[in-house]
């Protein structure tokens, strides 16, 4: 049977952990959702450099490991005299991660709506960057919803990783209280629902969306 | 900044080497978790009571976990618990657990894709249930899920860098090692390990973005 002592003898770190993880995940969504609008922009606008950049960005970056990211910024980076905290670090690491698929999941919603609301808002005198904005993104916004909530499933879910660097995330947390009780297996199961609390409800949430888009159309 | 020095051919073959392990233990975790995610997705898919509640409930249990959580709980949790697995073993079960929820998934949308109609028709011309799954589902449903398949596989390349928290010698881990000689290696093994996953896993991606457009 699990041992609820340890739970609540050590509530309070896991409620750390727990909140640290929310902080880092909103935090990297944010990052992620500005960075990967203009990635996408880049990749549909009509300008051949800037479609290269975003097209270089998110291939090579969506085909390399996340790790691979966080340890080139924690480990990398001070070989040029740029030392960041572990907690920055793995926020920039999942940002930079994340907004190579937010990009793609903002470029296939653009791409959804009719090319004639771009035809239109143009000929009505709006330019491209004011069609884009007030035309295309608020419609496309609808179509991306569900594919952002994933990636915000999985922003929490890779937020773990930061472990590595002690960034004092709910991973972490569970770490320091098992290696503090000498108790892995009950701490690992309690930090297992803490996880859940945050990305079942979200997921089924999700899953809704989906189907109630799914029937829109 | 030594790019001579960190690509000498001793640095070179034990990177290598490491690549090969992540390839092996992926290739191992992938075959493993079709296995055991597709008789996840087909009890999900056949509706039966209870049982396809309890396959519903592992899947999206497991799905919703991190990764990194699964690996340490096989390392570090079920040993104390009198379960002690090897890190190769440690790491192939952790993967397969993770990435078997992920393909159960993409198993039983692949078998949503075939028109209800054909149960019904492989039914009303005698076959059982089972029958119909597998002679008439199975095989149409299966063109659909190749190329989510293939992406997954990428997904589990990149993830099997996970595995260096518990010392599995694949290339995050032997990249560690290398940078750990000196810090003039760093930057150079960065850049080289990060192409080798790139060059992998994208010629990976344009193999599923083709077989998409085929089977589209």
């Amino acid at each position: 049977m699990l041992d609820f002592t340890i739970l609540s003898e050590n509530f309070d770190m896991f409620l750390e952990g727990f909140l640290n993880t929310l902080y880092v995940s909103f935090l990297a969504l944010i990052g992620s959702f500005v960075l990967g609008t203009i990635l996408a922009i880049f990749r549909i606008a009509p300008i051949k450099p800037l479609n290269w950049i975003g097209t270089i960005y998110v291939e090579f970056i969506r085909n390399i490991p996340l790790l691979i990211i966080l340890f080139f910024i924690f480990t990398g980076l001070p070989v040029f005299e740029i030392r960041l905290s572990g907690f920055v670090a793995g926020t920039l690491a999942l940002m930079i991660y994340t907004a190579a698929f937010i990009a793609e999941a903002i470029r296939a919603g653009i791409l959804s709506v009719p090319k004639g609301q771009m035809e239109a808002a143009r000929s009505s005198g709006l330019t491209y960057t004011q069609a884009m904005w007030h035309v295309i993104l608020p419609q496309a916004i609808k179509i991306v919803i569900p594919p952002l909530g994933n990636q915000f499933i999985n922003l929490v879910k890779n937020s773990s990783i930061l472990t590595i660097v002690a960034a004092g995330e709910l991973m972490y947390q569970g770490d320091l209280i098992s290696s503090r009780t000498f108790v892995t297996f009950d701490v690992y199961i309690f930090v297992a629902v803490f996880y859940l609390i945050i990305t079942l409800p979200l997921s089924l949430g999700v899953n809704r969306l989906e189907k109630r888009l799914a029937q829109s159309n | 900044m030594d790019f001579i020095g960190a690509y000498s051919p001793d640095n070179l073959s034990f990177l290598v080497e490491g690549f090969w392990i992540t390839i092996k233990v992926a290739a191992i975790s992938i075959v493993l978790s079709f296995i055991i995610g597709g008789i996840l997705g087909i009890l999900r898919y056949a509706k039966i009571p209870v049982i396809s509640m309890i396959s519903a409930c592992i899947i999206e249990i497991i799905r919703n976990l991190p990764l990194l959580l699964i690996i340490f709980f096989v390392y570090f949790a079920l040993p104390e618990i009198g379960i002690k697995f090897s890190v190769v073993a440690s790491a192939i079960i952790a993967l397969t657990v993770f990435e078997s929820a992920m393909l159960a998934e993409i198993i039983r949308s692949g078998l949503n894709s075939v028109p209800k109609g054909q149960i019904e028709a492989g039914r009303s011309s005698g076959l059982s249930y089972i029958q119909t799954l597998w002679h008439i589902v199975l095989p149409q449903g299966v063109k659909k899920m190749v190329p989510p398949i293939v992406s997954q596989f990428i997904s589990l390349l990149k993830d099997t860098s996970l595995a260096t928290v518990i010392a599995l010698p694949e290339l995050m881990h032997n990249a560690q090692v290398v940078n750990a000689q000196s810090i003039n290696n760093i930057i150079p093994i960065f850049i080289l390990v990060a192409l080798m996953y790139f060059v992998v896993n994208y010629i990976l991606s344009i193999v599923a973005r083709r077989l998409e457009l085929k089977t589209s």
